[in-house]
């Protein structure tokens, strides 16, 4: 066994102090704005936002990774807030779509997409709008298939995928 | 989902001795598969040790031309690090080939490697699963096991090991770094994933408590001109149903110390350790790949679900040592 051992210094920490399994006071950062909780540390993200703030924006499809429609930033990056703990974003910044406008107007990727007629039921559109303008950020919007791949994480039942490489094309060129 | 009570480390030594101290705890990275699984009643943990603030987030370069990633460190990050893209292709092409963008912003390499089977029996908290309850059997084996492996199987599990950039991994010889409550180990990746046998709830040979810390990947310059091919039922967002992971050096047409590895065939990532025997050595040409390709698949036990997985594994194989050698006809 190629496996060999070293001396650690594991045995004399401490072990850590225990929060929950009942609620717990968790402050949480969303939009810019404080907000002091009570949560049980097993309450997901997106049941922090959509049942406690009542940011409804971001959408639970599948609630296990496999859709996309909970995309919210955490620290500026696209993540799935139905796998992450609310607990888990303390000293975070977390961003939804209702953050994304400001004063009172809309994102160019908001824009864009009602102008490109980019969703039907809409369901899925807060998601797809976080990522794409994550997307666009971190620079993988080149063409057509790049933008297709990279935005695979956000599934849409309504199949409005050229529209919405339509809306990410017309604010890639505007910049 | 049941309740848990939650802890966040901020070192190493606190995050091990807190979850060593307890049976009922487990350590909480990206949380994609730990909080899914927790979500499905397959996972029981009574706490979660957030193990994000602990300094594991580094790529760096070692003296031997190789790799040294912190367990933390995010698959997207390893994947846009310049040193990874020059160095070694054929884990980008893995890593930006699994799940989506967001999910590899979250997920973590330590957390890649400990990632559980997808087999739906085994995320089904109420099917017999004998990696999930040992003894209880397996739903599998006269079940859905279309996705299941051809490889490395048991009469007690045929479950698939999920992840790619073990592949790539397993091809380079990487090694997984921990540390636990007796100390630091080092594993060879080949030891870090054992065949089920009769003991498919033993999955890693890590004891409670113990963290991977990071993961290395010995200097190999052939690297540069690698690559990681992938097939399955949709495009993107998935995953494999076959894949495979080739490093083929050349010198005057004849093949060098070549890397192969298997991934979506397999219970473990597979090193095809027959196809590279007979390739090492070999002009390179359609032929002999295909003799490889056609021996390393001979021990396979498939169903009649999965048996389109043999063909389909040594068409792939074909396929990337004719691409890397140039010997691919156009077609
Ligand atoms: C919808 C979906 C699609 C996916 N598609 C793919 C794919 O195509 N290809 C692919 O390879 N993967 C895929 N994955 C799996 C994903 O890559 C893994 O879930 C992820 O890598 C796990 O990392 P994490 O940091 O989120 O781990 P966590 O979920 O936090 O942890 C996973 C397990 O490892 C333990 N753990 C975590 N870190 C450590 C550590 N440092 N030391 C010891 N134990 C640790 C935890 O206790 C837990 O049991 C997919 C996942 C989902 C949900
Ligand atoms: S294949 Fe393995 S994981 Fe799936 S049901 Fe059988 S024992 Fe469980
Ligand atoms: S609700 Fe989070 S990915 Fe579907
Ligand atoms: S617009 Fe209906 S799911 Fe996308």
């Amino acid at each position: 066994m190629s496996a060999t051992r070293h001396p650690s210094r594991v045995a004399e920490a401490p072990v850590l102090p225990e929060r929950g399994p009942g609620p717990v006071k968790v402050t949480l950062t969303v939009n810019g704005t404080e907000h002091a909780l009570e949560l049980e540390p097993r309450v997901s993200l997106l049941d922090a936002l959509r049942e406690r703030l009542h940011l409804t924006g971001a959408k639970k499809g599948c609630d296990q990774g496999t859709c996309g429609a909970c995309t919210v930033w955490v620290d500026q990056r696209r993540t799935l807030s139905c796998l992450t703990l609310a607990i888990t974003c303390e000293g975070r910044e977390v961003t939804t779509v209702e953050g994304l406008a400001e004063d009172g107007e809309l994102h160019a990727m908001q824009r864009a997409f009602i102008e490109q007629d980019a969703f039907q039921c809409g369901y899925c559109t807060p998601g797809q709008i976080m990522s794409a303008v994550a997307l666009l950020e971190e620079g993988h919007a080149s063409d057509d298939a790049e933008i297709r791949e990279w935005m695979s994480g956000n599934i849409c039942r309504c199949a409005a995928y050229p529209n919405i490489r339509a809306a990410v094309r017309a604010v890639r060129d505007q910049a | 989902m049941r309740p848990i009570s939650y802890s966040r480390a901020g070192d190493v030594a606190g995050a091990i001795a807190t979850v060593a101290s307890d049976p009922t705890s487990d350590f909480l990275a990206g949380g994609t598969t730990e909080v899914d699984l927790l979500r499905q009643n397959v996972m029981l943990p009574r706490r979660l040790v957030d193990i994000n603030d602990l300094p594991l987030t580094q790529i760096e370069d070692r003296p031997d031309g190789g790799l040294y990633i912190g367990a933390l460190a995010r698959m997207s990050d390893v994947a846009e690090a310049p040193t990874v893209r020059e160095r070694f292709p054929l884990i980008r092409e893995a890593l930006v080939l699994g799940a989506s963008a967001q999910l590899r912003n979250m997920a973590s390499m330590g957390g890649n490697m400990m990632q559980r089977t997808r087999c739906a029996y085994f995320r089904d908290a109420a099917s017999p699963c004998n990696k999930r309850e040992p003894g209880s059997g397996c739903s599998a084996l006269d079940g859905f096991n279309r996705g299941h492996a051809v490889l490395g199987v048991s009469d007690h599990c045929i479950a698939t090991h999920p992840s790619d950039v073990a592949v790539p991994l397993m091809a380079l010889d990487a090694r997984i770094h921990t540390e636990g409550p007796r100390g630091r180990r080092v594993y060879a990746l080949d030891d870090f994933f054992p065949e089920p046998g009769d003991t498919p709830h033993l999955e890693h040979p890590v004891e409670h408590g113990e963290l991977v810390v990071g993961i290395e990947v010995p200097g190999m310059p052939a690297a540069r001109t690698s690559l990681y091919l992938k097939v399955r039922d949709r495009e993107s967002y998935e995953f494999a149903l076959a894949s495979v992971a080739a490093v083929v050096p050349m010198t005057d047409g004849v093949i060098g110390d070549i890397r192969l590895a298997l991934g979506g065939v397999a219970t473990k990532p597979w090193r095809a350790r027959r196809a590279e025997r007979i390739l090492r050595g070999a002009p390179a040409g359609r032929e002999v790949f295909e003799r490889a390709a056609f021996e390393e698949l001979l021990p396979a036990r498939a169903t009649p679900l999965n048996a389109f997985k043999v063909e389909l594994a040594r068409r792939i194989m074909v396929r990337a040592l004719e691409t890397l050698t140039g010997t691919r006809s156009p077609s």
